[in-house]
């Protein structure tokens, strides 16, 4: 490999590679994110490499990718230039496709994607309604490159924002940062442009840029999927940062867990550094940076930018107290620059497209795309990216096609642990930093978890103050002491012992560990508590008053009983584990109370509705 | 340099780098705490020193002990919503420390006399501790052992010994015991011998000629190392040394 030593080299080193690869190429591109690789895309990826060789067929090439973001469907396969989509491929199936498809110029019906709502079959990726309200600024490259090839990215217009960027200069490129607004994607919603340049003109010997790469709600996976899918993306961000800021020194604070996305930046560094666009003078400029990656053992309050810098320092990952910000006084106590991943995939689209083009999409305040991992009960489950300001509703039903089983759509649940839920009345909300903060839930990281009527709100609650009582560091008596306390406290309504009061000291507490707490895990741990108080209240009472839970989830609070309608078909009673359905062939079967322990699988095997549950 | 700032209206002066803390007790503004003590470096654990500061016409919730001072900053020490919190706060540690005399004065001044959340009740058993890590803290910082560490995480976390075995770098010099707001580690002489309870570390204590035990030989062995004194140092009586 060799370095590049000028800027505008980069644009002829790019026009050789165009010259080997027209626009009209036929490419297989097997989708290998982590959703797809665990519905068996490696086999997928193997079978096809095997196939292609074996009947001798050379005008397809075969690109293994990251994630296309429409999981739920994986193994996803495309076919460019025209972009056929086949779906929920599997080893098996490739031989044909390679026979039929690619030599043949058939389109297998079986393999396209058919509308749960409409009936109707896909045969183009673009036309998916999945696809076809998104925009995909980030992820859309995901698709087109082989993450662990640099002159993929390059060829797709890759490093050109760096190019340009150094040509136009350090003070250029702030500026253009700034105008663009755009605003951090790792949960705050701080204007990125505002914290480089406090950074930069904090003085000091050293200056830090750091990508916070610790994704950890519980549900998302966009960063994991940038990371594995784009690496150079990120790493092109944080070189633009580097020169904007004036840093000779960068970290990627990245899970433990991720191992994928750890090899693929490794993989990309090395990659990068060979053509001179990262280590001592970057494309022949005064610029020297480069990046250390840092594992990080999982811990969720890591994610916390003090908590996340002590951790680089070897020390616990604890929170500090902020009354300095780490922009002024981070990593070892030198001014540092922390953006998420997807904030820093987002520069190099920011500085090659301009300022004024990123700010025409989204809204006033919140500039650009933003992704979500939209999970949960709805049909289309994946990652999704949208302008900021679409609808709650829009993305739901229209992206993510509505609620599976013809059930009712009751509550969405943004920001991920710390965030809120929202009912089905706030759904024309347009997604935007603000809106959602407003409404007591926040955009968070972006995760995105819709819920059917058979959710029960108060165990939603219940579920996320168990996941931060575990994950808060302990540090600080509000949030260790406060969160546990509230956990017991909404516990105590799931189980049918709490009163009204309860529901005022499960308020007043939630009130202090928002106001007192130390960091932002513990100021946000009580939004899904106070969210669902406030928008489903009833909800709580009736497990309060009435020791009921209206969603038949809290099982101290419901029974499961076997109606007329039972034709003693005996498969409930063939099922249960706890062997308590009692009742003989073509009879009325009885469930023995005392032994059941509420699993609910009778009710899910029970083919004439003749299982109950109150 | 001198910066001037109010607090509860009051015009004070401080040095740049003191924390709001320990100026507003100089100034005779009482704000309660426990996890601070003035031979350490200020924590934030416990959360009582909470305080209201205005900055640039925005306010907001801190705690002071980690505040450093600033210029013209406007500072309230008491609020309806202050004493609210910290009542909330009280309670939760009356929780984990129902015994302790400290507790149990400083929340009854907030109206605090019993708390409506169970008996501890936390993952580990914490026996009196409320984790402000003081002990661990004046260990590493001013005494030098580094014998005591915080362990796990969230609702599980716990104060103790490396591997939960007796600390073998803990010279019993009782400073943890010292220090500790709720009185629960425990310390005394008997036999010859210092205990630390609640580390299970018990040393033979050295003896002077006339046979009067005063320190633990391992606690002179770490003074005489750590001030570089003579091997027969604390031989000598006093006036001789």
């Amino acid at each position: 490999m060799t370095r590049i030593g000028k800027a505008s080299e980069l644009a002829a080193y790019r026009a050789e590679l165009l010259k080997k690869r027209p626009a009209d190429a036929k490419v297989v591109a097997v989708c290998c994110g982590t959703g797809c690789n665990a519905y068996g895309a490696q086999k997928v990826y193997a079978a096809f490499a095997a196939e292609l060789a074996k009947q001798g067929v050379k005008d397809w090439a075969l690109r293994s990718t990251g994630c296309h973001g429409f999981c739920e469907r994986g193994t996803l396969v495309v076919m460019f230039p025209e972009g056929m989509l086949y779906q929920r491929v599997k080893p098996e199936d490739v031989a044909e496709i390679v026979e039929k498809t690619l030599k043949g110029g058939e389109t297998l019906e079986r393999f396209l994607y058919d509308d749960p709502v409409t009936g109707e079959k896909h045969r183009l990726e673009h036309e998916i309604p999945f696809y076809k309200h998104q925009e995909r600024l980030i992820l859309g490259q995901n698709g087109q490159l082989n993450p662990e090839s640099i002159d993929d990215y390059i060829a797709l217009g890759g490093y050109l924002g760096l190019a340009k960027a150094l040509e136009h200069g350090a003070d250029w490129t702030l500026e253009e940062v700034k105008k663009a607004n755009v605003r951090g994607r790792g949960g705050g919603g701080f204007p990125a442009g505002k914290k480089w340049e406090t950074c930069r003109n904090a003085k000091s010997d050293k200056h830090y840029v750091i990508c916070n790469a610790d994704e950890g709600d519980p549900g998302a996976f966009m960063d994991r999927s940038v990371l594995e899918g784009n690496p150079h993306s990120v790493i092109e961000g944080m070189i633009i940062g580097a020169l904007a800021i004036g840093s000779d020194e960068g970290f990627i604070y990245v899970r433990h867990e991720y191992p994928l996305a750890v090899k693929r930046l490794e993989q990309a560094l090395v990659e990068a550094r060979g053509l001179g666009l990262l280590g001592e003078k970057i494309l022949g400029s005064s610029l020297s940076f480069d990046i250390r990656i840092n594992r990080g053992g999982g811990a969720f309050v890591c994610g916390e930018s003090t908590a996340l810098m002590a951790s680089i320092e070897g020390r616990v990952g604890e929170p500090r107290a902020k009354h300095i910000n780490t922009a002024i006084q981070g990593l070892y106590n030198k001014p540092s620059n922390l953006n998420n991943v997807e904030t820093w995939a987002n520069i190099p689209l920011v500085i090659n497209r301009g300022a004024e083009w990123y700010t025409s999409i989204g809204t006033k305040g919140s500039t650009g795309t933003k992704i979500f991992s939209l999970v949960g009960k709805v049909n289309n489950t994946g990652l999704v990216e949208v302008p900021m300001g679409m609808t709650l509703r829009k993305i739901i039903f229209e992206i993510g096609g509505g609620i599976p089983a013809g059930r009712k759509f009751k509550a969405v649940q943004t920001g991920g642990p710390s965030g809120g839920c929202l009912p089905a009345e706030k759904l024309d909300l347009p997604v935007d930093f603000d809106t959602l903060w407003n409404e007591g839930s926040m955009m968070g990281s972006g995760g995105m978890i819709v819920m059917d009527d058979r959710t029960c709100m108060v165990d939603v609650a219940k579920y996320f103050l168990g996941f931060l009582k575990f994950e808060s560091c302990g540090k600080c008596t509000t949030c260790r002491e406060g969160i546990r306390r509230l956990h017991e406290l909404v516990t105590a309504v799931t189980e049918g012992r709490a009163t009204e009061e309860t529901l005022q000291l499960i308020e007043d507490l939630s009130e202090t560990v928002e106001a007192a707490s130390l960091c932002a895990l513990g100021t946000t741990a009580t939004n899904p508590v106070r969210s669902t108080l406030k928008f489903f209240r009833e909800e709580y009472l009736a497990h309060v008053k009435e020791r009921r839970c209206p969603a038949a989830v809290c099982k101290t609070l419901i029974r499961y009983d076997i109606n007329e309608k039972c034709t003693g078909c005996m498969v409930c009673a063939k099922r249960c584990p706890q062997k308590c359905i009692s009742g003989e062939r073509k009879k009325l079967h009885v469930i023995d109370q005392s032994k059941c322990i509420k699993c609910g699988i009778c009710l899910d095997v029970c083919k004439f509705d003749a299982v109950e549950v109150k | 340099m001198t910066l001037n700032l109010t607090i509860n209206g009051v015009r004070v002066e401080a040095e740049e780098g003191e924390s709001l803390l320990d100026v507003a007790r100089r100034n005779g503004f009482e704000i309660p705490s426990l996890c601070h003590h003035e031979a350490v470096a200020a924590y934030g654990a416990c959360r009582l020193c909470l305080v209201e500061v205005t900055k640039g016409g925005r306010k907001k919730l801190t705690t002071s002990c980690n505040y450093e001072v600033l210029g013209g900053i406007e500072v309230v020490t008491e609020s309806a919503a202050i004493r609210r919190h910290r009542a909330m706060v009280l309670e939760l540690i009356l929780a984990e420390a129902p015994e302790s005399a400290t507790v149990k004065a400083l929340a009854a001044e907030y109206g605090v006399t019993r708390s409506r959340f169970a008996a501890s009740g936390a993952g580990e058993d914490r026996d009196g501790c409320i984790l402000c890590g003081l002990c661990a803290r004046v260990c590493a910082e001013v005494v030098g052992a580094n014998a005591l560490t915080f362990r796990k995480r969230g609702d599980n976390r716990q104060m103790g010994t490396p591997f939960v075995e007796e600390p073998q770098t803990c010279i019993a010099c009782g400073a943890c015991a010292w220090v500790c707001p709720t009185s629960c580690v425990g310390f005394d002489e008997q036999n010859g011998e210092r205990k630390v309870h609640r580390w299970k570390r018990s040393l033979p204590l050295a003896k002077t000629e006339k046979g009067h035990a005063f320190a633990p030989q391992f606690q002179l062995f770490h003074f005489r190392k750590l001030a570089k004194l003579e091997a027969d140092f604390y031989k000598k009586a006093p006036g001789e040394r």
